[in-house]
Protein backbone atom coordinates (compact mmCIF):
# COMPACT_ATOMS: atom_id res chain seq x y z
CA UNK A 1 0.00 0.00 0.00
CA UNK A 2 1.82 3.11 -1.26
CA UNK A 3 0.42 6.13 -1.05
CA UNK A 4 1.13 9.94 -1.65
CA UNK A 5 0.39 13.26 -0.48
CA UNK A 6 0.77 16.22 -2.72
CA UNK A 7 0.20 19.79 -2.00
CA UNK A 8 0.22 21.66 -5.24
CA UNK A 9 -2.06 25.28 -5.29
CA UNK A 10 -4.93 24.45 -7.33
CA UNK A 11 -5.13 28.03 -9.23
CA UNK A 12 -2.08 30.72 -9.20
CA UNK A 13 -1.33 33.91 -11.19
CA UNK A 14 1.31 33.72 -14.17
CA UNK A 15 4.65 34.04 -12.67
CA UNK A 16 3.85 33.63 -9.20
CA UNK A 17 6.22 31.42 -7.27
CA UNK A 18 4.28 28.62 -6.02
CA UNK A 19 5.69 25.55 -3.45
CA UNK A 20 5.54 21.96 -4.26
CA UNK A 21 5.16 19.84 -0.86
CA UNK A 22 5.12 15.80 -1.26
CA UNK A 23 5.07 13.12 1.28
CA UNK A 24 5.82 9.21 -0.21
CA UNK A 25 4.85 6.44 2.08
CA UNK A 26 8.40 4.29 2.17
CA UNK A 27 9.99 2.66 5.01
CA UNK A 28 13.59 3.87 3.43
CA UNK A 29 15.64 1.13 5.35
CA UNK A 30 19.15 1.94 5.42
CA UNK A 31 20.42 -1.02 5.19
CA UNK A 32 22.37 -0.76 8.48
CA UNK A 33 20.21 -2.22 10.75
CA UNK A 34 19.91 -5.88 11.87
CA UNK A 35 17.42 -8.12 13.43
CA UNK A 36 16.72 -9.35 16.28
CA UNK A 37 18.89 -12.44 15.37
CA UNK A 38 21.86 -10.75 14.21
CA UNK A 39 20.96 -10.54 10.09
CA UNK A 40 21.54 -7.35 7.95
CA UNK A 41 18.12 -5.82 6.71
CA UNK A 42 18.78 -5.51 3.51
CA UNK A 43 18.69 -1.95 2.27
CA UNK A 44 15.20 -0.90 0.61
CA UNK A 45 15.05 2.91 -0.25
CA UNK A 46 13.45 5.40 -2.52
CA UNK A 47 16.69 6.67 -4.73
CA UNK A 48 15.10 9.01 -7.32
CA UNK A 49 12.27 11.51 -6.81
CA UNK A 50 11.42 13.71 -9.64
CA UNK A 51 8.93 16.21 -10.99
CA UNK A 52 7.43 17.28 -14.54
CA UNK A 53 5.68 20.67 -14.99
CA UNK A 54 3.62 19.53 -18.43
CA UNK A 55 6.27 17.19 -19.47
CA UNK A 56 9.47 18.95 -18.77
CA UNK A 57 11.51 18.00 -15.42
CA UNK A 58 11.50 20.98 -13.06
CA UNK A 59 13.10 19.06 -10.19
CA UNK A 60 14.94 15.93 -9.35
CA UNK A 61 16.34 14.73 -6.04
CA UNK A 62 18.78 11.55 -5.40
CA UNK A 63 18.03 10.17 -2.04
CA UNK A 64 19.80 7.81 0.14
CA UNK A 65 19.42 6.06 3.32
CA UNK A 66 19.72 9.61 5.27
CA UNK A 67 16.15 10.58 4.20
CA UNK A 68 13.82 9.84 6.81
CA UNK A 69 10.93 7.02 6.42
CA UNK A 70 8.14 8.88 4.65
CA UNK A 71 10.17 11.15 2.29
CA UNK A 72 8.97 14.85 2.29
CA UNK A 73 10.28 17.24 0.15
CA UNK A 74 9.28 20.74 -0.74
CA UNK A 75 10.65 22.95 -3.79
CA UNK A 76 9.33 25.86 -5.74
CA UNK A 77 8.78 26.77 -9.54
CA UNK A 78 7.16 29.16 -11.56
CA UNK A 79 3.70 29.24 -12.42
CA UNK A 80 3.87 29.84 -15.81
CA UNK A 81 0.81 27.82 -17.68
CA UNK A 82 -2.15 26.13 -16.73
CA UNK A 83 -1.73 22.02 -16.49
CA UNK A 84 -0.40 18.96 -15.14
CA UNK A 85 2.50 18.38 -12.07
CA UNK A 86 3.77 14.53 -12.30
CA UNK A 87 5.52 13.27 -9.98
CA UNK A 88 7.86 9.91 -9.86
CA UNK A 89 9.26 7.75 -6.98
CA UNK A 90 11.32 5.09 -8.01
CA UNK A 91 13.74 3.08 -5.58
CA UNK A 92 15.12 -0.29 -4.82
CA UNK A 93 13.45 -3.38 -5.31
CA UNK A 94 11.39 -1.70 -8.32
CA UNK A 95 9.66 0.36 -6.42
CA UNK A 96 8.14 3.15 -8.79
CA UNK A 97 5.01 5.24 -7.85
CA UNK A 98 3.51 8.08 -9.47
CA UNK A 99 1.18 10.67 -8.91
CA UNK A 100 0.14 14.12 -10.35
CA UNK A 101 -1.90 17.57 -10.10
CA UNK A 102 -3.24 20.06 -11.73
CA UNK A 103 -3.07 23.89 -11.90
CA UNK A 104 -4.66 26.64 -12.96
CA UNK A 105 -2.67 29.44 -14.19
CA UNK A 106 -4.20 33.19 -14.77
CA UNK B 1 15.32 3.00 14.23
CA UNK B 2 15.71 1.31 17.65
CA UNK B 3 12.44 1.13 18.48
CA UNK B 4 10.61 -0.12 15.31
CA UNK B 5 13.04 -2.80 14.96
CA UNK B 6 13.04 -4.07 18.19
CA UNK B 7 9.11 -4.02 18.61
CA UNK B 8 8.83 -6.10 15.58
CA UNK B 9 10.52 -8.67 17.65
CA UNK B 10 8.78 -7.44 20.36
CA UNK B 11 5.79 -9.06 18.89
CA UNK B 12 7.30 -12.35 19.18
CA UNK B 13 9.33 -12.19 22.18
CA UNK B 14 8.79 -9.46 24.74
CA UNK B 15 11.72 -10.16 26.73
CA UNK B 16 13.69 -8.10 23.88
CA UNK B 17 11.29 -5.68 23.98
CA UNK B 18 10.90 -5.25 27.65
CA UNK B 19 15.28 -5.16 27.75
CA UNK B 20 15.64 -2.58 24.88
CA UNK B 21 12.66 -0.34 25.35
CA UNK B 22 14.21 -0.02 28.59
CA UNK B 23 17.88 1.21 27.33
CA UNK B 24 16.27 3.19 24.52
CA UNK B 25 13.74 4.61 26.93
CA UNK B 26 14.30 5.45 30.74
CA UNK B 27 18.05 4.49 31.09
CA UNK B 28 18.38 7.91 32.20
CA UNK B 29 16.76 6.98 35.62
CA UNK B 30 18.34 3.34 36.11
CA UNK B 31 21.73 4.55 37.17
CA UNK B 32 22.20 1.49 39.25
CA UNK B 33 24.69 -1.41 38.79
CA UNK B 34 21.63 -3.81 37.13
CA UNK B 35 21.59 -1.64 34.49
CA UNK B 36 25.40 -1.05 33.50
CA UNK B 37 25.60 -4.75 33.56
CA UNK B 38 24.02 -4.77 30.15
CA UNK B 39 25.13 -0.73 29.00
CA UNK B 40 27.43 -2.65 26.75
CA UNK B 41 24.42 -3.57 24.27
CA UNK B 42 24.27 0.50 23.96
CA UNK B 43 27.96 0.76 22.88
CA UNK B 44 28.20 -0.53 19.58
CA UNK B 45 28.10 2.10 17.56
CA UNK B 46 27.21 2.65 13.92
CA UNK B 47 30.15 2.48 11.56
CA UNK B 48 30.71 6.25 11.00
CA UNK B 49 31.42 7.74 8.00
CA UNK B 50 34.82 9.57 8.72
CA UNK B 51 36.03 13.21 7.77
CA UNK B 52 38.37 11.45 4.40
CA UNK B 53 34.69 9.62 3.37
CA UNK B 54 32.81 13.18 3.90
CA UNK B 55 35.60 14.73 1.90
CA UNK B 56 35.58 12.28 -0.96
CA UNK B 57 32.06 12.47 -1.44
CA UNK B 58 32.26 16.54 -1.67
CA UNK B 59 34.90 16.21 -3.92
CA UNK B 60 32.59 13.64 -6.15
CA UNK B 61 30.48 16.33 -6.71
CA UNK B 62 32.92 19.61 -6.31
CA UNK B 63 35.82 18.64 -8.60
CA UNK B 64 38.98 20.65 -8.63
CA UNK B 65 36.94 23.49 -7.76
CA UNK B 66 37.74 25.91 -4.79
CA UNK B 67 33.91 25.85 -2.61
CA UNK B 68 33.39 28.88 -1.27
CA UNK B 69 31.56 30.18 2.05
CA UNK B 70 28.67 31.69 1.54
CA UNK B 71 24.97 32.46 -0.04
CA UNK B 72 23.84 28.78 1.31
CA UNK B 73 21.71 28.99 4.57
CA UNK B 74 20.78 25.57 6.54
CA UNK B 75 17.83 26.02 8.76
CA UNK B 76 17.93 22.81 11.13
CA UNK B 77 17.18 22.20 14.73
CA UNK B 78 19.75 22.90 16.92
CA UNK B 79 18.75 20.36 19.45
CA UNK B 80 17.09 17.55 17.80
CA UNK B 81 14.12 15.49 19.90
CA UNK B 82 14.56 12.25 17.97
CA UNK B 83 17.01 11.67 15.34
CA UNK B 84 14.75 9.51 12.96
CA UNK B 85 13.28 12.70 11.43
CA UNK B 86 15.15 16.17 11.66
CA UNK B 87 13.30 18.92 8.92
CA UNK B 88 15.85 20.37 7.41
CA UNK B 89 15.59 23.78 4.68
CA UNK B 90 18.46 24.70 2.82
CA UNK B 91 17.87 28.02 1.10
CA UNK B 92 20.62 29.68 -1.70
CA UNK B 93 20.99 33.56 -2.63
CA UNK B 94 19.95 33.50 -5.59
CA UNK B 95 18.25 35.90 -8.07
CA UNK B 96 17.11 32.74 -10.06
CA UNK B 97 16.71 34.46 -13.77
CA UNK B 98 17.74 32.50 -16.31
CA UNK B 99 21.23 33.52 -16.70
CA UNK B 100 21.87 33.09 -13.14
CA UNK B 101 20.51 30.50 -11.15
CA UNK B 102 20.55 27.83 -8.55
CA UNK B 103 21.91 24.56 -10.43
CA UNK B 104 21.68 22.09 -7.43
CA UNK B 105 21.94 21.64 -3.65
CA UNK B 106 23.84 18.58 -2.11
CA UNK B 107 23.81 17.82 1.51
CA UNK B 108 26.44 15.35 3.58
CA UNK B 109 27.09 14.35 7.17
CA UNK B 110 30.19 13.54 9.26
CA UNK B 111 28.89 10.81 11.00
CA UNK B 112 25.92 8.63 9.56
CA UNK B 113 27.43 5.40 7.85
CA UNK B 114 27.08 7.05 4.50
CA UNK B 115 28.32 10.68 4.24
CA UNK B 116 25.65 12.01 1.52
CA UNK B 117 22.17 13.41 2.42
CA UNK B 118 20.47 13.74 -0.63
CA UNK B 119 21.43 16.14 -4.16
CA UNK B 120 18.77 18.59 -5.57
CA UNK B 121 18.72 19.42 -8.94
CA UNK B 122 16.93 22.92 -9.77
CA UNK B 123 16.90 25.08 -12.47
CA UNK B 124 15.98 28.44 -13.35
CA UNK B 125 12.17 27.87 -13.48
CA UNK B 126 12.45 26.99 -9.98
CA UNK B 127 11.88 30.40 -9.28
CA UNK B 128 13.47 30.10 -6.00
CA UNK B 129 16.81 28.23 -4.58
CA UNK B 130 15.38 26.57 -1.97
CA UNK B 131 14.52 22.82 -0.79
CA UNK B 132 13.21 21.02 2.36
CA UNK B 133 13.05 17.69 3.35
CA UNK B 134 13.49 15.15 6.32
CA UNK B 135 16.47 13.69 7.50
CA UNK B 136 18.46 11.02 9.87
CA UNK B 137 21.09 11.50 12.10
CA UNK B 138 23.03 8.57 13.64
CA UNK B 139 24.42 11.06 16.56
CA UNK B 140 25.34 14.51 17.08
CA UNK B 141 27.31 16.22 14.26
CA UNK B 142 28.46 18.73 11.44
CA UNK B 143 25.80 18.83 8.58
CA UNK B 144 27.07 20.20 5.02
CA UNK B 145 24.83 21.88 2.31
CA UNK B 146 26.94 22.71 -1.10
CA UNK B 147 25.42 24.58 -3.69
CA UNK B 148 26.25 25.00 -7.32
CA UNK B 149 24.97 28.24 -9.25
CA UNK B 150 24.89 28.15 -12.99
CA UNK B 151 28.23 29.97 -13.56
CA UNK B 152 29.90 26.74 -11.87
CA UNK B 153 30.84 28.32 -9.02
CA UNK B 154 30.49 26.15 -5.60
CA UNK B 155 29.45 28.15 -2.21
CA UNK B 156 28.37 26.14 1.45
CA UNK B 157 28.08 25.92 4.76
CA UNK B 158 27.88 23.94 7.87
CA UNK B 159 25.62 23.50 11.02
CA UNK B 160 26.32 21.55 14.55
CA UNK B 161 23.15 19.49 15.48
CA UNK B 162 22.80 17.84 18.68
CA UNK B 163 20.76 14.80 18.70
CA UNK B 164 19.32 13.67 21.54
CA UNK B 165 17.58 10.50 21.29
CA UNK B 166 19.48 9.52 17.82
CA UNK B 167 18.77 7.30 14.99
CA UNK B 168 20.61 3.96 15.39
CA UNK B 169 21.33 2.59 12.26
CA UNK B 170 23.40 -0.96 13.48
CA UNK B 171 22.21 -1.87 16.65
CA UNK B 172 22.60 -5.34 17.49
CA UNK B 173 19.71 -6.63 19.80
CA UNK C 1 21.30 9.62 24.98
CA UNK C 2 24.44 10.38 26.93
CA UNK C 3 23.68 14.15 26.31
CA UNK C 4 23.87 16.45 28.92
CA UNK C 5 20.13 17.02 28.77
CA UNK C 6 19.88 13.56 29.60
CA UNK C 7 21.85 13.65 32.32
CA UNK C 8 20.03 16.27 34.06
CA UNK C 9 16.81 14.94 33.35
CA UNK C 10 17.88 12.17 35.33
CA UNK C 11 19.06 14.29 37.99
CA UNK C 12 15.96 15.85 38.21
CA UNK C 13 13.64 12.76 38.31
CA UNK C 14 15.94 11.98 41.77
CA UNK C 15 15.84 15.27 43.48
CA UNK C 16 12.27 15.83 42.52
CA UNK C 17 12.04 12.47 44.31
CA UNK C 18 9.81 10.29 42.09
CA UNK C 19 11.66 7.46 43.36
CA UNK C 20 9.31 7.45 46.43
CA UNK C 21 6.17 9.98 46.30
CA UNK C 22 3.86 8.91 49.20
CA UNK C 23 0.88 10.20 47.35
CA UNK C 24 -0.55 10.43 43.93
CA UNK C 25 -2.83 13.67 42.73
CA UNK C 26 -4.67 14.00 39.63
CA UNK C 27 -4.28 16.85 37.44
CA UNK C 28 -7.38 19.97 37.49
CA UNK C 29 -9.27 19.49 34.63
CA UNK C 30 -7.61 23.54 33.38
CA UNK C 31 -4.20 22.37 34.30
CA UNK C 32 -4.45 19.71 30.99
CA UNK C 33 -2.02 19.59 28.51
CA UNK C 34 -1.88 17.87 25.40
CA UNK C 35 1.53 15.99 24.76
CA UNK C 36 1.51 18.40 21.38
CA UNK C 37 2.34 21.35 23.98
CA UNK C 38 5.65 19.55 25.62
CA UNK C 39 6.82 19.11 22.09
CA UNK C 40 9.40 21.18 20.12
CA UNK C 41 8.22 23.51 17.30
CA UNK C 42 9.59 20.96 14.23
CA UNK C 43 7.65 18.43 15.66
CA UNK C 44 4.37 20.49 16.23
CA UNK C 45 5.24 21.61 13.13
CA UNK C 46 4.76 18.32 11.27
CA UNK C 47 1.67 17.29 12.92
CA UNK C 48 0.42 21.19 11.67
CA UNK C 49 0.93 20.50 8.52
CA UNK C 50 -1.42 17.50 6.82
CA UNK C 51 0.98 17.38 4.00
CA UNK C 52 3.75 17.04 6.49
CA UNK C 53 2.36 14.46 8.80
CA UNK C 54 3.38 11.16 7.86
CA UNK C 55 0.34 9.77 10.17
CA UNK C 56 -1.90 11.12 7.34
CA UNK C 57 -0.87 8.82 4.84
CA UNK C 58 -2.28 5.94 7.13
CA UNK C 59 -5.16 7.89 7.04
CA UNK C 60 -5.60 7.75 2.92
CA UNK C 61 -4.80 4.26 3.09
CA UNK C 62 -8.10 3.60 5.93
CA UNK C 63 -10.32 5.73 3.44
CA UNK C 64 -9.31 3.28 0.79
CA UNK C 65 -9.87 0.15 3.14
CA UNK C 66 -13.29 2.21 4.28
CA UNK C 67 -14.87 1.29 0.52
CA UNK C 68 -13.66 -1.84 -0.18
CA UNK C 69 -15.39 -4.90 0.59
CA UNK C 70 -14.40 -7.75 2.72
CA UNK C 71 -15.49 -10.86 4.38
CA UNK C 72 -18.67 -13.49 3.44
CA UNK C 73 -20.93 -11.14 3.00
CA UNK C 74 -18.46 -9.59 0.73
CA UNK C 75 -19.82 -5.64 2.43
CA UNK C 76 -17.60 -2.62 2.47
CA UNK C 77 -17.57 -0.51 5.63
CA UNK C 78 -19.25 2.14 3.19
CA UNK C 79 -22.07 0.21 2.45
CA UNK C 80 -23.48 0.06 6.03
CA UNK C 81 -21.78 3.72 7.19
CA UNK C 82 -21.82 5.26 4.07
CA UNK C 83 -19.71 8.95 4.52
CA UNK C 84 -17.68 8.65 7.56
CA UNK C 85 -17.67 12.58 8.17
CA UNK C 86 -21.15 12.12 9.24
CA UNK C 87 -21.33 8.45 11.07
CA UNK C 88 -18.23 7.71 12.53
CA UNK C 89 -17.71 11.71 13.54
CA UNK C 90 -17.59 11.82 17.02
CA UNK C 91 -17.53 8.15 17.56
CA UNK C 92 -13.81 7.72 18.74
CA UNK C 93 -14.43 10.62 21.37
CA UNK C 94 -16.79 7.79 22.87
CA UNK C 95 -14.29 4.96 22.81
CA UNK C 96 -13.37 2.53 24.82
CA UNK C 97 -17.08 2.18 24.87
CA UNK C 98 -19.27 -0.32 26.69
CA UNK C 99 -20.30 -3.67 24.33
CA UNK C 100 -23.55 -5.34 25.43
CA UNK C 101 -23.05 -8.50 23.90
CA UNK C 102 -19.47 -8.84 25.56
CA UNK C 103 -20.70 -6.83 28.99
CA UNK C 104 -17.63 -5.24 28.88
CA UNK C 105 -15.23 -1.96 27.39
CA UNK C 106 -14.19 -2.79 23.47
CA UNK C 107 -11.60 0.52 22.62
CA UNK C 108 -11.55 1.72 18.68
CA UNK C 109 -9.56 -1.26 17.28
CA UNK C 110 -11.54 -3.77 19.01
CA UNK C 111 -14.72 -1.89 17.66
CA UNK C 112 -13.66 -2.26 14.44
CA UNK C 113 -12.69 -5.55 14.68
CA UNK C 114 -16.39 -6.55 15.96
CA UNK C 115 -17.52 -5.25 12.97
CA UNK C 116 -15.73 -7.03 10.69
CA UNK C 117 -16.65 -10.35 12.37
CA UNK C 118 -20.44 -9.42 13.26
CA UNK C 119 -20.87 -7.44 9.94
CA UNK C 120 -18.72 -8.37 7.58
CA UNK C 121 -18.00 -11.53 8.58
CA UNK C 122 -14.51 -11.51 8.13
CA UNK C 123 -11.33 -12.55 9.85
CA UNK C 124 -10.57 -9.64 12.53
CA UNK C 125 -7.22 -7.50 11.92
CA UNK C 126 -4.07 -8.30 13.83
CA UNK C 127 -3.00 -5.32 16.73
CA UNK C 128 -0.50 -2.87 15.18
CA UNK C 129 -1.21 -4.49 11.11
CA UNK C 130 -1.35 -1.21 8.55
CA UNK C 131 -4.53 -2.27 7.89
CA UNK C 132 -5.82 -1.93 12.03
CA UNK C 133 -4.32 0.84 12.60
CA UNK C 134 -4.94 2.64 8.84
CA UNK C 135 -9.10 2.04 9.66
CA UNK C 136 -8.55 3.03 13.21
CA UNK C 137 -6.79 6.01 11.91
CA UNK C 138 -9.61 7.25 9.61
CA UNK C 139 -12.09 6.59 11.66
CA UNK C 140 -10.53 8.71 14.49
CA UNK C 141 -9.72 11.44 12.26
CA UNK C 142 -13.28 11.73 12.10
CA UNK C 143 -13.37 13.17 15.13
CA UNK C 144 -10.13 15.40 14.95
CA UNK C 145 -11.26 19.00 17.10
CA UNK C 146 -13.88 16.99 19.07
CA UNK C 147 -13.91 16.58 23.22
CA UNK C 148 -13.26 13.76 24.34
CA UNK C 149 -16.57 12.25 26.50
CA UNK C 150 -15.29 8.52 27.18
CA UNK C 151 -16.89 7.23 30.54
CA UNK C 152 -20.28 9.09 30.38
CA UNK C 153 -22.08 5.23 30.06
CA UNK C 154 -22.80 4.31 34.19
CA UNK C 155 -22.36 0.37 33.19
CA UNK C 156 -18.21 1.86 32.93
CA UNK C 157 -17.84 2.96 35.81
CA UNK C 158 -16.55 -0.27 37.64
CA UNK C 159 -14.18 -0.57 34.70
CA UNK C 160 -12.84 3.03 34.69
CA UNK C 161 -12.32 2.16 38.65
CA UNK C 162 -10.22 -0.78 37.48
CA UNK C 163 -8.04 1.23 34.83
CA UNK C 164 -7.53 3.94 37.41
CA UNK C 165 -5.75 1.40 40.25
CA UNK C 166 -4.30 0.21 37.62
CA UNK C 167 -2.98 3.65 36.90
CA UNK C 168 -1.58 4.29 40.30
CA UNK C 169 -0.26 0.85 41.19
CA UNK C 170 3.40 0.36 41.09
CA UNK C 171 4.55 -2.12 39.49
CA UNK C 172 8.28 -3.79 37.21
CA UNK C 173 11.68 -3.38 38.68
CA UNK C 174 11.95 -0.15 38.70
CA UNK C 175 8.55 0.16 41.17
CA UNK C 176 6.91 3.12 39.39
CA UNK C 177 2.92 3.60 38.95
CA UNK C 178 1.96 5.49 35.83
CA UNK C 179 0.70 8.27 37.88
CA UNK C 180 4.64 8.57 39.59
CA UNK C 181 5.34 9.87 36.04
CA UNK C 182 2.53 11.45 34.65
CA UNK C 183 0.37 12.97 37.51
CA UNK C 184 3.15 13.91 39.33
CA UNK C 185 6.48 14.81 37.30
CA UNK C 186 4.70 15.61 34.07
CA UNK C 187 6.95 18.82 34.48
CA UNK C 188 10.05 17.03 33.99
CA UNK C 189 12.46 15.85 31.83
CA UNK C 190 13.76 12.29 31.36
CA UNK C 191 16.56 10.75 29.40
CA UNK C 192 16.42 14.29 27.56
CA UNK C 193 12.32 13.61 26.66
CA UNK C 194 9.36 15.83 28.19
CA UNK C 195 7.75 13.08 30.94
CA UNK C 196 3.92 14.67 29.71
CA UNK C 197 0.70 14.07 31.18
CA UNK C 198 0.45 11.16 29.13
CA UNK C 199 -2.70 12.18 27.49
CA UNK C 200 -4.30 9.89 25.05
CA UNK C 201 -5.65 12.37 22.52
CA UNK C 202 -4.02 11.68 19.78
CA UNK C 203 -4.15 8.47 18.89
CA UNK C 204 -2.94 6.17 16.40
CA UNK C 205 -0.77 8.51 15.85
CA UNK C 206 2.70 8.61 14.47
CA UNK C 207 5.93 8.27 16.31
CA UNK C 208 9.35 9.23 15.41
CA UNK C 209 10.79 6.94 17.09
CA UNK C 210 8.87 4.35 15.66
CA UNK C 211 8.99 6.14 12.22
CA UNK C 212 5.40 4.49 11.65
CA UNK C 213 1.71 5.09 12.94
CA UNK C 214 1.42 3.19 16.41
CA UNK C 215 -1.80 2.65 18.92
CA UNK C 216 -2.41 3.97 22.70
CA UNK C 217 -1.97 0.25 23.19
CA UNK C 218 1.46 0.35 21.73
CA UNK C 219 2.83 3.23 23.68
CA UNK C 220 1.74 1.83 26.73
CA UNK C 221 3.21 -1.32 26.94
CA UNK C 222 6.53 0.70 25.90
CA UNK C 223 5.81 2.78 29.13
CA UNK C 224 5.29 -0.83 31.58
CA UNK C 225 8.29 -2.04 29.29
CA UNK C 226 10.01 1.11 30.29
CA UNK C 227 9.60 0.42 34.32
CA UNK C 228 10.63 -2.71 33.14
CA UNK C 229 7.26 -4.45 33.87
CA UNK C 230 5.70 -7.36 32.05
CA UNK C 231 3.42 -5.39 29.67
CA UNK C 232 -0.21 -7.06 28.70
CA UNK C 233 -0.60 -8.13 26.28
CA UNK C 234 -2.69 -5.88 23.05
CA UNK C 235 -6.11 -5.92 23.84
CA UNK C 236 -5.63 -7.55 27.16
CA UNK C 237 -8.33 -6.26 30.02
CA UNK C 238 -6.26 -4.45 31.67
CA UNK C 239 -5.17 -2.29 28.92
CA UNK C 240 -8.61 -1.37 27.49
CA UNK C 241 -9.25 -0.33 31.00
CA UNK C 242 -6.40 1.92 31.09
CA UNK C 243 -6.74 2.80 27.89
CA UNK C 244 -10.39 3.88 29.45
CA UNK C 245 -9.23 5.69 32.59
CA UNK C 246 -6.84 7.61 30.70
CA UNK C 247 -9.75 8.87 27.97
CA UNK C 248 -11.78 9.64 30.88
CA UNK C 249 -9.07 11.52 32.67
CA UNK C 250 -8.84 13.65 29.67
CA UNK C 251 -12.18 14.40 29.10
CA UNK C 252 -13.27 17.67 27.43
CA UNK C 253 -9.73 17.77 25.38
CA UNK C 254 -9.70 17.44 21.62
CA UNK C 255 -8.80 14.17 19.62
CA UNK C 256 -6.03 15.42 17.96
CA UNK C 257 -5.26 11.73 15.41
CA UNK C 258 -2.92 11.65 13.44
CA UNK C 259 -0.85 13.78 16.28
CA UNK C 260 2.85 13.40 15.90
CA UNK C 261 5.03 12.76 18.79
CA UNK C 262 8.74 12.35 19.38
C1 LIG D 1 -23.27 -4.91 7.57
C2 LIG D 1 -23.18 -3.56 8.06
C3 LIG D 1 -21.84 -3.10 8.67
C4 LIG D 1 -20.61 -3.16 8.10
C5 LIG D 1 -20.19 -3.76 6.78
C6 LIG D 1 -19.72 -2.50 9.03
N1 LIG D 1 -20.42 -2.06 10.12
FE1 LIG D 1 -19.68 -0.98 11.64
N2 LIG D 1 -21.48 -1.08 12.60
C7 LIG D 1 -22.62 -1.66 12.08
C8 LIG D 1 -23.67 -1.58 13.07
C9 LIG D 1 -25.08 -2.12 12.90
C10 LIG D 1 -23.10 -0.93 14.18
C11 LIG D 1 -23.75 -0.58 15.53
C12 LIG D 1 -24.36 -1.74 16.21
C13 LIG D 1 -23.39 -2.75 16.72
O1 LIG D 1 -22.95 -2.62 17.86
O2 LIG D 1 -23.05 -3.72 15.98
C14 LIG D 1 -21.72 -0.63 13.85
C15 LIG D 1 -20.86 0.06 14.68
C16 LIG D 1 -19.59 0.51 14.30
C17 LIG D 1 -18.75 1.37 15.09
C18 LIG D 1 -19.10 1.95 16.45
C19 LIG D 1 -19.94 3.15 16.28
C20 LIG D 1 -20.35 3.77 17.60
O3 LIG D 1 -21.08 4.77 17.52
O4 LIG D 1 -19.96 3.30 18.67
C21 LIG D 1 -17.60 1.58 14.37
C22 LIG D 1 -16.42 2.43 14.80
C23 LIG D 1 -17.74 0.82 13.15
N3 LIG D 1 -18.95 0.21 13.15
C24 LIG D 1 -16.75 0.78 12.19
C25 LIG D 1 -16.85 -0.06 11.07
C26 LIG D 1 -15.77 -0.27 10.16
C27 LIG D 1 -14.39 0.42 10.23
C28 LIG D 1 -16.19 -1.16 9.23
C29 LIG D 1 -15.41 -1.77 8.08
C30 LIG D 1 -14.20 -2.49 8.47
C31 LIG D 1 -17.58 -1.49 9.56
N4 LIG D 1 -17.92 -0.82 10.69
C32 LIG D 1 -18.36 -2.32 8.82
C33 LIG D 1 -22.75 -2.19 10.82
C34 LIG D 1 -21.72 -2.43 9.94
C1 LIG E 1 9.30 6.45 34.32
C2 LIG E 1 8.28 7.39 33.94
C3 LIG E 1 7.05 6.80 33.23
C4 LIG E 1 6.17 5.85 33.72
C5 LIG E 1 6.20 5.13 35.04
C6 LIG E 1 5.15 5.73 32.71
N1 LIG E 1 5.41 6.55 31.66
FE1 LIG E 1 4.17 6.96 30.12
N2 LIG E 1 5.59 8.11 29.28
C7 LIG E 1 6.81 8.41 29.82
C8 LIG E 1 7.60 9.16 28.86
C9 LIG E 1 9.01 9.69 29.07
C10 LIG E 1 6.79 9.29 27.71
C11 LIG E 1 7.16 9.96 26.38
C12 LIG E 1 6.91 11.36 26.45
C13 LIG E 1 5.46 11.61 26.66
O1 LIG E 1 4.70 11.68 25.70
O2 LIG E 1 5.06 11.69 27.84
C14 LIG E 1 5.51 8.65 28.03
C15 LIG E 1 4.41 8.65 27.18
C16 LIG E 1 3.16 8.20 27.54
C17 LIG E 1 1.95 8.42 26.77
C18 LIG E 1 1.86 9.16 25.44
C19 LIG E 1 1.43 10.59 25.56
C20 LIG E 1 1.24 11.24 24.22
O3 LIG E 1 1.23 12.48 24.17
O4 LIG E 1 1.07 10.56 23.23
C21 LIG E 1 0.93 7.82 27.45
C22 LIG E 1 -0.53 7.77 27.04
C23 LIG E 1 1.51 7.21 28.63
N3 LIG E 1 2.86 7.48 28.66
C24 LIG E 1 0.81 6.47 29.56
C25 LIG E 1 1.43 5.76 30.59
C26 LIG E 1 0.76 4.74 31.38
C27 LIG E 1 -0.68 4.31 31.25
C28 LIG E 1 1.69 4.27 32.26
C29 LIG E 1 1.54 3.16 33.28
C30 LIG E 1 1.30 1.85 32.72
C31 LIG E 1 2.91 5.02 32.06
N4 LIG E 1 2.72 5.87 31.01
C32 LIG E 1 4.07 4.90 32.83
C33 LIG E 1 7.22 8.11 31.10
C34 LIG E 1 6.58 7.21 31.93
Amino acid sequence: MASALINVPAKAKRGEIIEIKTLMSHIMETGYRRTATGELIPRNIITSFSCRYNGAEIFRADLFPAIAANPFITFFTVATESGKFDFDWIGDNGFAESASALITVE
Amino acid sequence: MRDSLNEKAAMREPDTSTRREFFSQFLGLAGGTAALGAVSVLTLRPAEATPAMLATAIRNVTGAAVVKTGKVRLDIPPLVENGNTVPMTVSVTSPMTPDDYVKSIHVFNEKNPQPNIGNFYLGPRAGRGQISTRIRLADSQKIVAIAQLSDGSFWQTSVDVIVTLAACTDEVI
Amino acid sequence: MKSIPAIIGAALLVTAGIVAPLLATEIPQGARRSGYSFTAPETQAIQNDDTANPGMLSVLDGASLWKDKAGALSKACADCHHDAGVSMRGVAARYPAFDQALGRPVNLEQRINLCRVRNQQATPLAYESHELLALTAFVAEQSRGVAIETGADPQLEPFITKGRDLFMHRQGQLNLGCTNCHDDNWDKHLAGSAITQGQPTGYPLYRLEWQSLGSLERRLRSCMAGVRAQPYDYGAPELVELELYLMSRARGMPIETPAVRP
